[in-house]
């Protein structure tokens, strides 16, 4: 790719909902996909006397977020109340953080595709808020109003702000991919878009030399993102605009008002949205139905204590310990805690990582994607599987037959020998290849001609003639000898 | 501090209330004089005190999360000015932030 | 025979333990009596005689079974209308809520219900409990039953009156800057308002959450300890709901006030207090010293800012607490075809005028329908509040008002902290003067908030609090006499009250039937 004239500057806003069963402050559920209306009380509805009381997994999630997000965690934390007014809004404020967030500056290391150093984007701020209800526009009809559907309202959400940090489009998707995995990881959010349970918003401006020094153009906010790949696109097509806009007018940051711009995932461009100025006067102030959360310095220890192996770690022992390469290590990686470990049983006990790597991504996970069923719910346990790849290592099996007994374990379970017995695979002796090798190459002087003269692949009839005299023997095994005897006319 | 008219506006569209030119007129007196009587504070030292926002020094009030019955969706949309089978209605929302 | 409305709670609740009448016979008695007194008074914005009637059956039929039963089986109470009671209106007596029926019962109407009490109707109050004097309910004045004339103080007017005028022996109030206090001296009863975190406010339309208490309105020291027994303790519903056990206040009334400090601060006795008032109270601070108590004049420097302290505040947290009444999930709502059809108006006027601007800054139809919603369903009080509040935390001027009245609020908690390291109680008036005309205030928001500049202090602080009569002006108006303690010493409020009570009988007085006086009275 050519250089750019010009550096992409970008920020993210990031809501998570955690994973939670019930809300943020009263006991309804947030289980996704109920009909409208249907998972409300008193307190999300925002009913006159109710009051709010805090769940306490949710904060506990925050917080283990925030400790591997390598955050500075606030001992003294407290609510402050946004107010405006929206339909899905049902008291009319938002119960959020304002000036004594959980917790401040951190950062999240991302994987970098040219730089061998991962890249490390920092975090502003991350804090604990409610979600809104949903306004369903409702074209039926040509009706010109909107229902409101509560079920959301109160769900818990996780707010990560980070520094502008971010270079490029495909950065910016990779920071999301990562942060995802981590909070996977850490079972705090399934950061699944689709089902809103991650949200994304952008501010980007462009960063362009000219001869007066770096001039920056004005910042825009960029909504209405509804994937990973959305959020590269319409970032690709924002910094293009900018520049384009830039070139035309040469207007600067501060010169004109912060804008708004939603992605329209059809036309494939960014258009302005209706903000009004007043909008933005939220009146903050502290949230007087809520207490503030202590939290000591020992808990935060523990929080950080069990973490566990955090996917980056992770990366880096799959490539020390096992000798995987990068691609390998973030596939498997990429698939979760459960399937790392799965992984790493079976480099144990078969020993060739490399070998296990290919197992999982060739034929566990093909299973596991078709069968729609988490690893942990794969029915060939590790120890046995692996006992599978050492028989092919130890030329027992060939990869083929390998597969095969693959296939038989899934279908009946068992240990692999009984497969092998089952599938009438047996044993050849060495000796017996070695004669029958022999034979062969003294009965076939056109063959051995031709591999000797480095046709290698002339072999091919010699292992078919084996394999007809004895179905049993090892392909490979077969053209080992016949090399060998060859090489040694 | 006096408050003008047109600060009424601006605070009134903050607050969401419509108010006749009379009521705003109205309103800017009265709450001239009740900022007025608020100057009294200016006249109070208050470097160095930190701001007292709740009366009471409980801190870590969290509850377990736990799912508990909440309301059927007639009982929730019974007190609905407007409404369908499933949803409260408003003009549209589209186009407002 | 004595009549059941004479008697205090703790009187019929003896009689009804006793066996000596039904609950059915109290409640009967008590329906009439609301019947009869409360065409004029109008303390009540509603009366359940069926369901009342039916909850007095109900401690009849288990009381009959001997079946355990509450500490107020089968005594009637009455709960202010922004108490939430399930399936029934709650209205906070606004046009907003005045077809609300709110789906769950308050902490403390459940306490209530399971302490046998018999809950007979809902009272009338300031519109969302702002106002100092009733006048501000959207559906009807309700009167002194002292002098008809006059009001009965607020926000808790109703439930005031209806103790003052006999009708219920208990009441339930709730208190956000003196509003059980000042209505109980201005009618003459006992009222309490409890720390801050005392009583559950699960359930209680909130005003301004850091200030609101609930409390209680009887006639007498000894009662408002019967009823707080009930309504006080955790709720785990309100995260400022405090754990601490509750006493059994009623038992622990009687106690020497010998070596009582009680505390008196010389400004509450200066400037705009009336002489009457002034006099009454001196002479409770007289009683209490011939009892053995020791006086002490302390300072109290930042208490004269209260007044501006609390009316930034809590107009503040009840900009935000009312927002929530838009007309979309409850509530008043705006005729929509009118709002569209005049907004549509609007538009045409401004396109044919040429006025692009302000074209562009018309509300859109939502913005519209919350703002008539709102202008219709909240009266000027409410109104005014939601305003004042809304600036004091705008931008621009948060640190000027609202930052800065809290630094004042904790300067004025110092100032409590400093005299009760010296006293026991603090004593002092409750108001600046008995009960002002009807429509006397109205047109003067300012001199009606400053008619609070005794009692917003305790709410600012979260202290415990009570108003108790100690007198009567020559028009045969009610005072009221003012004690302060340290946050949950409620036990030594109620003693040092309740020793006034044995040596006195000013709360034994009682108004004049209004039976006759109703066809005189206008509106």
């Amino acid at each position: 790719m050519a250089a750019l004239p010009y550096t992409i500057v970008v920020g993210l806003e990031v809501h998570v909902q955690l994973l939670t069963e019930s809300k943020l402050f009263c006991g309804c559920s947030t289980k996704f996909g109920a009909p409208p209306n249907t998972q409300t009380c008193p307190v999300c509805i925002g009913m006159p006397g109710v009051l709010p009381v805090m769940n306490a997994k949710a904060f506990a999630l925050a917080l283990k977020a925030a400790a591997a997000l390598n955050c500075h965690i606030a001992t003294f934390t407290k609510w402050d109340r946004k107010n405006y007014y929206y339909p899905d809004l049902p008291k009319g404020y938002q119960i959020s953080q304002y000036d004594l967030p959980l917790c401040r500056d951190g950062w999240l290391d991302v994987p970098s595709e040219d730089e061998a150093e991962d890249r490390r984007i920092r975090i502003i701020r991350v804090h604990l808020e409610e979600d809104a209800g949903k306004s369903l526009h409702d074209e039926k009809a040509g009706r010109a109003d909107s229902r409101i559907d509560l079920n959301r309202a109160g769900t818990p959400l996780l707010e990560i702000v980070t520094y502008p940090d971010i270079r490029s489009p495909a950065e910016a998707k990779t920071f999301l991919q990562e942060l995802k995995l981590l909070l996977n990881y850490l079972e705090v959010s399934d950061c699944n878009m689709q089902e809103g349970s991650l949200r994304v918003d952008a501010n980007i401006n462009l960063h362009i030399p000219t001869p007066q020094g770096i001039a920056a153009t004005p910042i825009v906010e960029v909504k209405n993102m509804n994937s990973f790949r959305a959020v590269e696109k319409a970032l690709a097509y924002e910094a293009e605009r900018q520049w384009g806009v830039f070139q035309e007018t040469g207007r600067k940051l501060g010169e004109v008002p912060k804008q708004t711009r939603g992605w329209d995932e059809h036309a494939e461009v960014t258009r302005p949205q209706r903000s009004k100025e007043e909008s933005s006067d939220y009146r903050y102030f502290p949230e007087p139905d809520l207490v503030p959360v202590t939290v000591t310095p020992e808990e935060i220890e523990r929080v950080q204590a069990s973490l566990g192996e955090l996917p980056a770690d992770l990366r880096r022992r799959l490539r020390r310990d096992y000798g995987l390469n990068a691609y390998d290590a973030d596939v498997l990686v990429n698939q979760g805690r459960s399937t790392v470990h799965y992984f790493l049983r079976l480099a144990d006990v078969c020993g060739d990582g490399k070998a296990a790597a290919n197992w999982i991504q060739q034929d566990v996970l093909r299973v596991v994607h078709e069968r729609q069923i988490s690893i942990t719910d794969f029915p060939i346990p590790p120890d046995t599987l692996g006992e599978v790849i050492r028989m092919v290592r130890g030329g027992r099996l060939d990869t083929p037959k390998g597969r095969q007994v693959f296939a038989h374990l899934l279908q009946h379970g068992g240990r692999p020998q009984e497969a092998v017995d089952a599938l009438g695979f047996k044993d050849v002796d060495d000796a017996e290849v070695q004669a029958l090798c022999r034979e062969l190459v003294d009965a076939n002087p056109k063959v051995v001609a031709e591999v000797r003269s480095g046709k290698e692949k002339a072999l091919g009839s010699l292992v078919g003639q084996a394999k007809k005299r004895n179905p049993h023997v090892n392909p490979a095994r077969v053209k080992e000898i016949c090399l060998e005897l060859i090489a040694r006319m | 501090m006096a408050i003008s008219e047109q600060e009424i506006r601006k605070v009134a569209l903050l607050a969401r209330l419509e108010l006749t030119p009379e009521e705003a007129r109205l309103m800017a007196t009265q709450l001239s004089r009740v900022l007025e009587y608020m100057e009294l504070l200016n006249s109070v030292d208050t470097q160095g005190v930190e701001p007292l926002a709740l009366a009471v020094e409980v801190t870590n009030v969290l509850r377990e999360d736990r799912v508990t019955p909440g309301l059927d969706r007639e009982s929730a949309l019974a007190n609905a000015p407007h409404r369908d089978d499933e949803c409260y209605r408003v003009p549209a929302v589209l186009g407002e932030t | 025979m004595e009549s059941f409305w004479e008697l205090t709670a703790r009187e019929l609740s003896d009689k009804l333990r006793r066996g000596e009448c039904s609950a059915v016979e109290v409640a009967r008695a008590c329906l009439d009596r609301i019947a009869a007194e409360d065409a004029t008074v109008r303390a009540f914005l509603s009366v359940e005689p069926d369901w009342a009637l039916s909850q007095a059956e109900e401690v009849d039929r288990r009381r009959r079974a001997g079946e355990s039963l509450g500490p107020l089986a089968g005594v009637p109470v009455a709960v202010k209308d922004n108490l939430c009671v399930q399936g029934r209106v709650t209205s906070c007596a606004s046009r907003m809520l005045a077809h609300f029926r709110s789906p769950y019962d308050a902490t403390v109407v459940d306490r209530l219900l399971k302490a046998g009490a018999i809950i007979v109707g809902k009272t009338n109050l300031d519109e969302f409990a702002m106002g100092g004097s009733t006048e501000t309910s959207a559906f009807q004045f309700t009167r002194n039953p002292w002098d008809v004339e006059r009001i009965p103080g607020g926000s808790s007017g109703g439930a005031a009156a209806c103790v003052a005028a006999r009708m219920v022996p208990l009441s339930v109030g709730s208190d956000t800057g003196g509003s059980i206090r000042q209505p109980a001296a201005l009618c003459g009863i006992s009222g309490l308002k409890p720390t801050y975190g005392r009583v559950s406010r699960f359930g209680l339309v909130a005003f301004a959450s850091s200030l609101d208490q609930i409390g209680p309105l009887a006639q007498s020291a000894e009662d408002c300890a019967l009823l707080l027994e009930v309504l006080a303790g955790h709720d785990p519903r309100d995260a400022t709901s405090l754990d601490r056990p509750v006493p059994r206040y009623a038992s622990e009334l009687e106690g020497a006030i010998k070596g009582l400090r009680i505390g008196w601060v010389p400004e509450h006795f200066t400037e705009g207090l009336d002489g009457e008032v002034g006099e009454a109270v001196r002479e409770a601070l007289r009683i209490y010293e011939d009892l053995g108590a020791e006086l002490v004049e302390v300072a109290s420097p930042h208490a004269r800012y209260a007044v501006a302290a609390y009316y930034i505040i809590a107009p503040s947290e009840a900009s935000s607490n009312l927002a929530r009444y838009d007309g979309v999930h409850y509530g008043y709502r705006t005729d929509e075809k009118a709002m569209l059809a005049d907004l549509e108006e609007e538009r045409r006027l401004l396109r044919e005028s040429g006025d692009e601007a302000a074209l562009e800054e018309i509300d859109s139809a939502l913005v519209r329908l919350y703002r008539r919603s709102r202008a219709g369903g909240f009266g000027a009080e409410v109104k005014r509040r939601i305003m004042l509040g809304t600036y004091a935390l705008s931008a621009g001027y948060y640190d000027a008002y609202y930052l800065k009245a809290l630094k004042v609020r904790r300067l004025i908690r110092q100032d409590y902290d400093r005299a009760f390291s010296q006293v026991d109680v603090i004593a002092g008036p409750v108001t600046p003067s008995p009960a002002f005309r009807l429509g006397e205030k109205t047109s003067d928001p300012l001199a009606m908030y400053l008619f609070d500049l005794y009692t917003v202090g305790a709410n600012l602080a979260g202290l415990p609090a009570m108003a108790i009569p100690c007198g009567f002006s020559r028009e045969g108006l009610p005072i009221g006499l003012h004690l302060q303690a340290p946050a949950l010493e409620e036990v030594r409020l109620l003693r040092a009250a309740h020793a006034l009570q044995r040596n006195t009988d000013w709360h034994r007085r009682r108004p004049g039937s209004h039976i006759a006086a109703r066809s005189e009275l206008r509106g």
